[in-house]
Protein backbone atom coordinates (compact mmCIF):
# COMPACT_ATOMS: atom_id res chain seq x y z
CA UNK A 1 0.00 0.00 0.00
CA UNK A 2 2.74 2.39 0.98
CA UNK A 3 4.47 1.78 -2.38
CA UNK A 4 1.31 2.75 -4.24
CA UNK A 5 0.89 5.86 -2.10
CA UNK A 6 4.53 6.86 -2.70
CA UNK A 7 4.07 6.33 -6.43
CA UNK A 8 0.96 8.53 -6.36
CA UNK A 9 2.90 11.20 -4.47
CA UNK A 10 5.79 11.13 -6.93
CA UNK A 11 3.79 10.98 -10.16
CA UNK A 12 0.63 12.99 -9.49
CA UNK A 13 0.51 15.14 -6.37
CA UNK A 14 2.72 16.89 -5.42
CA UNK A 15 5.32 15.28 -7.67
CA UNK A 16 5.48 15.33 -11.44
CA UNK A 17 2.01 16.44 -12.58
CA UNK A 18 1.45 19.12 -9.95
CA UNK A 19 4.98 20.53 -10.18
CA UNK A 20 4.90 20.48 -13.99
CA UNK A 21 1.62 22.41 -14.00
CA UNK A 22 2.92 25.03 -11.54
CA UNK A 23 6.23 25.19 -13.44
CA UNK A 24 4.44 25.80 -16.73
CA UNK A 25 2.49 28.63 -15.15
CA UNK A 26 5.69 30.08 -13.62
CA UNK A 27 7.50 29.96 -16.97
CA UNK A 28 4.53 31.75 -18.51
CA UNK A 29 4.60 34.39 -15.74
CA UNK A 30 8.26 34.95 -16.60
CA UNK A 31 7.49 35.54 -20.30
CA UNK A 32 4.32 37.54 -19.64
CA UNK A 33 5.92 39.90 -17.13
CA UNK A 34 8.91 40.35 -19.46
CA UNK A 35 6.48 41.20 -22.28
CA UNK A 36 4.61 43.72 -20.11
CA UNK A 37 7.92 45.38 -19.19
CA UNK A 38 8.59 45.74 -22.95
CA UNK A 39 5.05 47.19 -23.40
CA UNK A 40 4.08 44.06 -25.32
CA UNK A 41 1.02 41.85 -24.82
CA UNK A 42 2.86 38.58 -24.29
CA UNK A 43 1.86 34.95 -24.77
CA UNK A 44 -1.36 33.31 -23.47
CA UNK A 45 -1.31 31.37 -20.16
CA UNK A 46 -1.03 27.93 -21.78
CA UNK A 47 2.07 28.88 -23.80
CA UNK A 48 4.54 26.61 -21.98
CA UNK A 49 2.21 23.63 -22.30
CA UNK A 50 1.70 24.32 -26.01
CA UNK A 51 5.48 24.54 -26.48
CA UNK A 52 6.10 21.25 -24.68
CA UNK A 53 3.21 19.47 -26.42
CA UNK A 54 4.45 20.65 -29.82
CA UNK A 55 8.00 19.49 -29.09
CA UNK A 56 6.70 16.01 -28.23
CA UNK A 57 5.16 15.84 -31.72
CA UNK A 58 8.42 16.72 -33.45
CA UNK A 59 11.29 14.64 -34.71
CA UNK A 60 14.13 14.04 -32.23
CA UNK A 61 17.47 14.30 -33.98
CA UNK A 62 20.63 12.75 -32.56
CA UNK A 63 23.69 14.41 -34.12
CA UNK A 64 26.12 12.17 -35.97
CA UNK A 65 28.90 11.01 -33.63
CA UNK A 66 27.01 11.92 -30.47
CA UNK A 67 26.94 9.52 -27.51
CA UNK A 68 23.37 8.42 -28.11
CA UNK A 69 22.56 6.92 -24.71
CA UNK A 70 23.92 9.84 -22.69
CA UNK A 71 22.50 12.44 -25.08
CA UNK A 72 18.96 11.05 -24.84
CA UNK A 73 19.22 9.94 -21.20
CA UNK A 74 20.34 13.27 -19.73
CA UNK A 75 16.99 15.08 -20.27
CA UNK A 76 15.17 12.20 -18.59
CA UNK A 77 17.53 12.42 -15.60
CA UNK A 78 16.91 16.19 -15.44
CA UNK A 79 13.13 15.74 -15.46
CA UNK A 80 13.22 12.89 -12.93
CA UNK A 81 15.35 14.98 -10.57
CA UNK A 82 13.06 17.99 -10.91
CA UNK A 83 9.97 15.83 -10.22
CA UNK A 84 11.61 14.19 -7.23
CA UNK A 85 12.66 17.55 -5.81
CA UNK A 86 9.09 18.80 -6.30
CA UNK A 87 7.65 15.75 -4.48
CA UNK A 88 10.19 16.13 -1.67
CA UNK A 89 9.67 19.85 -1.02
CA UNK A 90 5.91 20.11 -1.52
CA UNK A 91 5.00 16.90 0.33
CA UNK A 92 7.15 17.95 3.30
CA UNK A 93 5.36 21.27 3.31
CA UNK A 94 1.95 19.58 3.16
CA UNK A 95 2.91 17.03 5.83
CA UNK A 96 4.13 19.74 8.20
CA UNK A 97 1.25 22.15 7.76
CA UNK A 98 -1.82 19.96 7.85
CA UNK A 99 -0.38 17.09 9.92
CA UNK A 100 -1.08 14.88 6.87
CA UNK A 101 0.95 11.78 7.65
CA UNK A 102 0.04 10.35 4.23
CA UNK A 103 2.44 12.82 2.63
CA UNK A 104 5.39 11.95 4.86
CA UNK A 105 7.50 10.10 2.29
CA UNK A 106 10.37 7.70 2.93
CA UNK A 107 12.80 9.10 5.45
CA UNK A 108 10.83 12.35 5.68
CA UNK A 109 12.78 14.39 3.14
CA UNK A 110 15.77 16.25 4.51
CA UNK A 111 17.29 19.48 3.26
CA UNK A 112 20.57 17.99 2.02
CA UNK A 113 18.84 15.59 -0.36
CA UNK A 114 16.67 18.41 -1.70
CA UNK A 115 19.69 20.64 -2.38
CA UNK A 116 21.63 17.78 -4.03
CA UNK A 117 18.66 16.82 -6.21
CA UNK A 118 18.16 20.46 -7.24
CA UNK A 119 21.71 20.47 -8.66
CA UNK A 120 21.07 17.38 -10.82
CA UNK A 121 19.12 19.12 -13.66
CA UNK A 122 22.08 21.46 -14.28
CA UNK A 123 24.58 18.60 -14.17
CA UNK A 124 22.41 16.42 -16.41
CA UNK A 125 22.09 19.25 -18.91
CA UNK A 126 25.86 19.73 -18.95
CA UNK A 127 26.51 16.00 -19.37
CA UNK A 128 23.99 15.74 -22.20
CA UNK A 129 25.46 18.80 -23.88
CA UNK A 130 28.98 17.36 -23.66
CA UNK A 131 27.69 14.23 -25.42
CA UNK A 132 26.24 16.25 -28.30
CA UNK A 133 29.52 16.73 -30.17
CA UNK A 134 28.97 20.39 -30.89
CA UNK A 135 31.59 23.00 -29.95
CA UNK A 136 29.03 25.58 -28.77
CA UNK A 137 27.19 22.93 -26.79
CA UNK A 138 30.41 21.84 -25.06
CA UNK A 139 31.29 25.46 -24.34
CA UNK A 140 27.85 25.99 -22.78
CA UNK A 141 28.20 22.81 -20.71
CA UNK A 142 31.56 23.96 -19.33
CA UNK A 143 30.06 27.31 -18.41
CA UNK A 144 27.08 25.62 -16.75
CA UNK A 145 29.36 23.54 -14.53
CA UNK A 146 31.60 26.47 -13.63
CA UNK A 147 28.56 28.54 -12.72
CA UNK A 148 27.25 25.62 -10.63
CA UNK A 149 30.53 25.51 -8.71
CA UNK A 150 30.32 29.27 -8.21
CA UNK A 151 26.80 29.50 -6.78
CA UNK A 152 26.59 26.21 -4.86
CA UNK A 153 29.04 27.41 -2.17
CA UNK A 154 26.97 30.41 -0.98
CA UNK A 155 23.76 28.41 -1.57
CA UNK A 156 24.90 25.65 0.82
CA UNK A 157 25.96 28.24 3.40
CA UNK A 158 22.56 29.93 3.06
CA UNK A 159 20.86 26.55 3.55
CA UNK A 160 22.92 25.99 6.70
CA UNK A 161 21.45 29.08 8.39
CA UNK A 162 17.91 27.71 9.01
CA UNK A 163 19.40 24.40 10.18
CA UNK A 164 21.43 26.23 12.84
CA UNK A 165 18.60 28.57 13.79
CA UNK A 166 16.17 25.71 14.30
CA UNK A 167 18.53 23.89 16.64
CA UNK A 168 19.94 21.29 14.26
CA UNK A 169 16.76 20.11 12.55
CA UNK A 170 17.48 18.78 9.05
CA UNK A 171 14.04 17.66 7.83
CA UNK A 172 12.19 20.18 5.65
CA UNK A 173 8.93 19.35 7.44
CA UNK A 174 10.57 19.82 10.87
CA UNK A 175 12.04 23.21 9.89
CA UNK A 176 8.61 24.31 8.62
CA UNK A 177 6.96 23.15 11.88
CA UNK A 178 9.63 24.96 13.89
CA UNK A 179 8.91 28.21 12.05
CA UNK A 180 5.15 27.77 12.50
CA UNK A 181 5.72 27.58 16.23
CA UNK A 182 8.32 30.33 16.70
CA UNK A 183 8.15 32.72 13.73
CA UNK A 184 9.72 32.53 10.29
CA UNK A 185 13.48 32.82 9.72
CA UNK A 186 13.33 36.01 7.64
CA UNK A 187 12.34 38.01 10.72
CA UNK A 188 15.86 37.59 12.16
CA UNK A 189 19.07 39.34 11.02
CA UNK A 190 20.89 36.18 9.91
CA UNK A 191 17.66 34.98 8.28
CA UNK A 192 17.24 38.01 6.05
CA UNK A 193 20.91 37.92 4.95
CA UNK A 194 20.72 34.20 4.21
CA UNK A 195 17.45 34.70 2.34
CA UNK A 196 18.96 37.35 0.06
CA UNK A 197 22.02 35.14 -0.60
CA UNK A 198 19.70 32.26 -1.48
CA UNK A 199 17.72 34.48 -3.88
CA UNK A 200 20.93 35.48 -5.69
CA UNK A 201 21.97 31.83 -5.97
CA UNK A 202 18.49 30.98 -7.31
CA UNK A 203 18.93 33.51 -10.10
CA UNK A 204 21.96 31.53 -11.28
CA UNK A 205 20.22 28.19 -10.68
CA UNK A 206 17.38 29.27 -12.99
CA UNK A 207 19.99 30.21 -15.59
CA UNK A 208 18.35 33.55 -16.34
CA UNK A 209 19.88 36.98 -16.89
CA UNK A 210 22.27 38.22 -15.45
CA UNK A 211 23.54 34.64 -15.05
CA UNK A 212 22.37 33.10 -18.35
CA UNK A 213 26.04 32.66 -19.20
CA UNK A 214 25.59 29.03 -20.20
CA UNK A 215 22.67 29.66 -22.56
CA UNK A 216 23.72 33.07 -23.88
CA UNK A 217 21.26 33.10 -26.82
CA UNK A 218 22.97 35.99 -28.55
CA UNK A 219 26.47 34.62 -28.11
CA UNK A 220 26.57 30.80 -28.23
CA UNK A 221 23.04 30.14 -29.55
CA UNK A 222 21.45 28.72 -26.37
CA UNK A 223 24.61 26.72 -25.54
CA UNK A 224 23.82 23.34 -23.98
CA UNK A 225 20.39 23.24 -25.65
CA UNK A 226 21.73 23.77 -29.17
CA UNK A 227 21.63 20.16 -30.44
CA UNK A 228 18.50 19.11 -28.56
CA UNK A 229 15.26 18.81 -30.49
CA UNK A 230 11.83 17.22 -30.22
CA UNK A 231 10.94 15.31 -27.08
CA UNK A 232 14.40 15.60 -25.44
CA UNK A 233 14.14 19.37 -25.69
CA UNK A 234 10.60 19.17 -24.29
CA UNK A 235 11.87 17.25 -21.23
CA UNK A 236 14.65 19.79 -20.68
CA UNK A 237 12.28 22.75 -21.02
CA UNK A 238 9.85 21.11 -18.61
CA UNK A 239 12.62 20.40 -16.08
CA UNK A 240 13.76 24.03 -16.32
CA UNK A 241 10.18 25.23 -15.79
CA UNK A 242 9.70 22.93 -12.78
CA UNK A 243 12.91 24.18 -11.22
CA UNK A 244 11.36 27.65 -11.39
CA UNK A 245 8.85 26.67 -8.66
CA UNK A 246 10.66 23.92 -6.75
CA UNK A 247 13.75 25.94 -5.84
CA UNK A 248 11.73 28.96 -4.56
CA UNK A 249 9.42 26.56 -2.68
CA UNK A 250 12.46 25.09 -0.90
CA UNK A 251 13.66 28.58 0.04
CA UNK A 252 10.17 29.50 1.31
CA UNK A 253 10.04 26.28 3.37
CA UNK A 254 13.46 27.01 4.89
CA UNK A 255 13.12 30.73 5.49
CA UNK A 256 9.63 32.06 5.14
CA UNK A 257 7.04 29.59 6.44
CA UNK A 258 4.32 31.38 8.39
CA UNK A 259 0.92 30.24 9.73
CA UNK A 260 -1.83 32.31 8.06
CA UNK A 261 -2.87 31.26 4.54
CA UNK A 262 -0.56 28.29 4.67
CA UNK A 263 -1.01 26.62 1.25
CA UNK A 264 -2.00 29.75 -0.67
CA UNK A 265 0.73 31.61 1.17
CA UNK A 266 3.34 29.20 -0.23
CA UNK A 267 2.13 29.81 -3.79
CA UNK A 268 2.01 33.56 -3.16
CA UNK A 269 5.54 33.62 -1.77
CA UNK A 270 6.83 31.49 -4.65
CA UNK A 271 5.22 33.98 -7.07
CA UNK A 272 6.89 36.85 -5.26
CA UNK A 273 10.30 35.17 -5.58
CA UNK A 274 9.69 34.44 -9.28
CA UNK A 275 8.58 38.06 -9.78
CA UNK A 276 11.80 39.33 -8.14
CA UNK A 277 13.84 37.02 -10.40
CA UNK A 278 12.01 38.30 -13.50
CA UNK A 279 12.54 41.93 -12.50
CA UNK A 280 16.27 41.27 -11.94
CA UNK A 281 16.35 39.56 -15.33
CA UNK A 282 14.82 42.52 -17.12
CA UNK A 283 16.93 45.22 -15.49
CA UNK A 284 20.37 43.64 -15.84
CA UNK A 285 22.75 42.78 -18.67
CA UNK A 286 24.48 39.40 -18.81
CA UNK A 287 27.71 39.24 -16.80
CA UNK A 288 30.80 37.34 -17.92
CA UNK A 289 31.65 34.01 -16.34
CA UNK A 290 34.65 35.37 -14.41
CA UNK A 291 32.51 38.24 -13.10
CA UNK A 292 29.86 35.79 -11.93
CA UNK A 293 32.39 33.56 -10.16
CA UNK A 294 34.04 36.59 -8.52
CA UNK A 295 30.60 37.83 -7.45
CA UNK A 296 29.51 34.53 -5.90
CA UNK A 297 32.81 33.65 -4.24
CA UNK A 298 33.42 37.24 -3.12
CA UNK A 299 30.64 39.40 -1.63
CA UNK A 300 27.91 36.74 -1.71
CA UNK A 301 29.99 34.11 0.11
CA UNK A 302 31.14 36.74 2.61
CA UNK A 303 27.50 37.66 3.29
CA UNK A 304 26.61 33.97 3.64
CA UNK A 305 29.48 33.42 6.10
CA UNK A 306 28.32 36.47 8.05
CA UNK A 307 24.80 35.00 8.17
CA UNK A 308 26.14 31.68 9.43
CA UNK A 309 28.24 33.40 12.13
CA UNK A 310 25.25 35.54 13.20
CA UNK A 311 23.07 32.43 13.31
CA UNK A 312 25.67 30.68 15.49
CA UNK A 313 25.64 33.69 17.85
CA UNK A 314 21.87 33.49 17.99
CA UNK A 315 20.85 36.61 16.02
CA UNK B 1 -1.77 12.57 -30.02
CA UNK B 2 -1.00 13.68 -33.57
CA UNK B 3 -3.90 16.15 -33.69
CA UNK B 4 -3.00 17.49 -30.25
CA UNK B 5 0.58 18.04 -31.39
CA UNK B 6 -0.67 19.84 -34.52
CA UNK B 7 -2.94 22.04 -32.41
CA UNK B 8 -0.01 22.84 -30.14
CA UNK B 9 2.19 23.52 -33.18
CA UNK B 10 -0.23 26.19 -34.36
CA UNK B 11 0.09 27.93 -31.00
CA UNK B 12 3.85 27.71 -30.77
CA UNK B 13 5.88 28.38 -33.90
CA UNK B 14 9.58 28.85 -33.26
CA UNK B 15 11.26 30.68 -36.07
CA UNK B 16 14.82 30.42 -37.34
CA UNK B 17 15.86 33.39 -39.41
CA UNK B 18 18.13 32.72 -42.39
CA UNK B 19 19.61 35.31 -44.72
CA UNK B 20 20.78 33.89 -48.05
CA UNK B 21 22.21 37.10 -49.47
CA UNK B 22 19.37 39.56 -48.88
CA UNK B 23 19.99 43.30 -48.73
CA UNK B 24 19.00 43.24 -45.01
CA UNK B 25 15.73 45.09 -45.57
CA UNK B 26 13.51 42.02 -45.20
CA UNK B 27 15.48 41.06 -42.08
CA UNK B 28 14.71 44.41 -40.50
CA UNK B 29 11.02 43.92 -41.27
CA UNK B 30 11.13 40.44 -39.67
CA UNK B 31 12.63 41.89 -36.51
CA UNK B 32 9.89 44.56 -36.55
CA UNK B 33 7.33 41.75 -36.13
CA UNK B 34 8.76 41.05 -32.68
CA UNK B 35 8.68 44.65 -31.48
CA UNK B 36 5.95 45.96 -29.14
CA UNK B 37 3.86 47.31 -32.02
CA UNK B 38 3.27 43.89 -33.60
CA UNK B 39 4.40 41.50 -30.84
CA UNK B 40 4.32 38.08 -32.48
CA UNK B 41 4.93 36.45 -29.10
CA UNK B 42 1.18 36.86 -28.45
CA UNK B 43 0.71 33.97 -30.88
CA UNK B 44 3.52 31.94 -29.33
CA UNK B 45 5.94 32.82 -32.12
CA UNK B 46 9.51 33.13 -30.88
CA UNK B 47 12.89 33.59 -32.55
CA UNK B 48 15.31 30.75 -31.73
CA UNK B 49 19.07 30.60 -32.16
CA UNK B 50 19.40 26.91 -33.05
CA UNK B 51 17.89 25.40 -36.18
CA UNK B 52 17.22 22.16 -34.25
CA UNK B 53 14.52 24.01 -32.30
CA UNK B 54 12.92 25.60 -35.35
CA UNK B 55 9.39 24.98 -36.64
CA UNK B 56 9.74 27.49 -39.46
CA UNK B 57 12.67 28.77 -41.49
CA UNK B 58 12.17 32.39 -42.49
CA UNK B 59 14.39 32.65 -45.56
CA UNK B 60 15.26 36.02 -47.05
CA UNK B 61 17.43 36.75 -50.07
CA UNK B 62 17.81 35.37 -53.61
CA UNK B 63 20.14 32.47 -52.60
CA UNK B 64 23.70 33.15 -53.67
CA UNK B 65 26.02 30.41 -54.86
CA UNK B 66 27.86 30.42 -51.51
CA UNK B 67 24.72 30.26 -49.39
CA UNK B 68 22.83 27.55 -51.33
CA UNK B 69 24.60 24.55 -49.71
CA UNK B 70 24.09 26.13 -46.28
CA UNK B 71 20.38 26.60 -46.98
CA UNK B 72 20.02 22.92 -47.92
CA UNK B 73 22.08 21.81 -44.91
CA UNK B 74 20.03 23.91 -42.48
CA UNK B 75 16.78 22.56 -43.90
CA UNK B 76 18.06 19.00 -43.44
CA UNK B 77 19.23 19.75 -39.89
CA UNK B 78 15.89 21.18 -38.75
CA UNK B 79 13.69 18.67 -36.94
CA UNK B 80 10.54 17.97 -38.94
CA UNK B 81 7.82 19.13 -39.32
CA UNK B 82 9.57 22.32 -40.35
CA UNK B 83 8.06 24.89 -42.69
CA UNK B 84 9.99 27.11 -45.05
CA UNK B 85 8.66 30.62 -45.56
CA UNK B 86 10.20 32.69 -48.37
CA UNK B 87 10.11 36.32 -47.27
CA UNK B 88 10.46 39.08 -49.86
CA UNK B 89 10.57 39.36 -53.62
CA UNK B 90 14.13 37.97 -53.82
CA UNK B 91 13.38 34.81 -51.87
CA UNK B 92 10.18 34.23 -53.87
CA UNK B 93 11.56 34.91 -57.36
CA UNK B 94 15.13 36.29 -57.19
CA UNK B 95 13.58 39.78 -57.62
CA UNK B 96 16.00 42.42 -58.89
CA UNK B 97 18.91 39.95 -58.72
CA UNK B 98 17.38 37.83 -61.49
CA UNK B 99 20.38 38.28 -63.83
CA UNK B 100 22.99 38.18 -61.03
CA UNK B 101 26.07 36.09 -61.95
CA UNK B 102 26.27 34.54 -58.45
CA UNK B 103 22.56 34.00 -57.87
CA UNK B 104 21.34 30.40 -58.02
CA UNK B 105 17.91 30.92 -56.40
CA UNK B 106 15.09 31.32 -55.79
CA UNK B 107 14.57 29.49 -52.51
CA UNK B 108 12.15 26.91 -53.94
CA UNK B 109 14.83 25.72 -56.36
CA UNK B 110 16.68 24.26 -53.34
CA UNK B 111 14.20 23.41 -50.57
CA UNK B 112 10.40 22.97 -50.54
CA UNK B 113 8.68 26.27 -49.73
CA UNK B 114 5.39 26.26 -47.84
CA UNK B 115 4.54 29.96 -47.98
CA UNK B 116 5.56 32.89 -50.17
CA UNK B 117 5.43 36.43 -48.81
CA UNK B 118 6.21 38.85 -51.67
CA UNK B 119 7.13 42.51 -51.26
CA UNK B 120 10.28 44.58 -51.36
CA UNK B 121 10.37 44.45 -48.40
CA UNK B 122 7.03 42.97 -47.24
CA UNK B 123 5.43 44.96 -44.43
CA UNK B 124 5.33 43.34 -40.98
CA UNK B 125 1.56 43.07 -41.45
CA UNK B 126 2.14 41.08 -44.65
CA UNK B 127 4.58 38.74 -42.89
CA UNK B 128 2.10 38.15 -40.06
CA UNK B 129 -0.68 37.52 -42.61
CA UNK B 130 1.52 35.02 -44.46
CA UNK B 131 2.37 33.10 -41.30
CA UNK B 132 -1.27 33.16 -40.18
CA UNK B 133 -2.43 31.81 -43.58
CA UNK B 134 0.17 29.03 -43.35
CA UNK B 135 -0.97 28.08 -39.84
CA UNK B 136 -4.60 28.21 -40.97
CA UNK B 137 -3.86 25.70 -43.74
CA UNK B 138 -2.52 23.11 -41.25
CA UNK B 139 -4.90 20.37 -40.18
Amino acid sequence: MRTLADLLIFVVFPGFAFTAFLGGIAAWVDRKVTARIHFRVGPPWYQTFADVMKLFGKETTVPRGAARFVFLGAPMAALAAASYAGALVFSSYVAAGWKAEFFRIGFGGDVFVAVYVLAIPSIALAVGAMAARNPLSTLGAGREIQLLVAYELPFWLAVAVPLMKSGGRIGIAEIVSYQMASGSMVTSVSGIIGFIVALLALQAKFGIVPFDIAEAETEIMSGPFIEYSGSSLALLKLARAMLLVVAPALIVALYWASPPWYGLGLLLKVSIIVAIAVLLKNTNPRVRLDQAVRFFWGPVTLAAVAAVVLAALGY
Amino acid sequence: MATLATKALKKSIWVFHLNTGACNNCDIEILDCLTPRFDLERFGIALVGSVRHADALLVTGPVTRASAPRLRLLYEEASKPCFVIAVGACACSKGMFKEGYNVVGPVDAHVPVHAYIPGCPPKPEAIILGVARLLGSLS
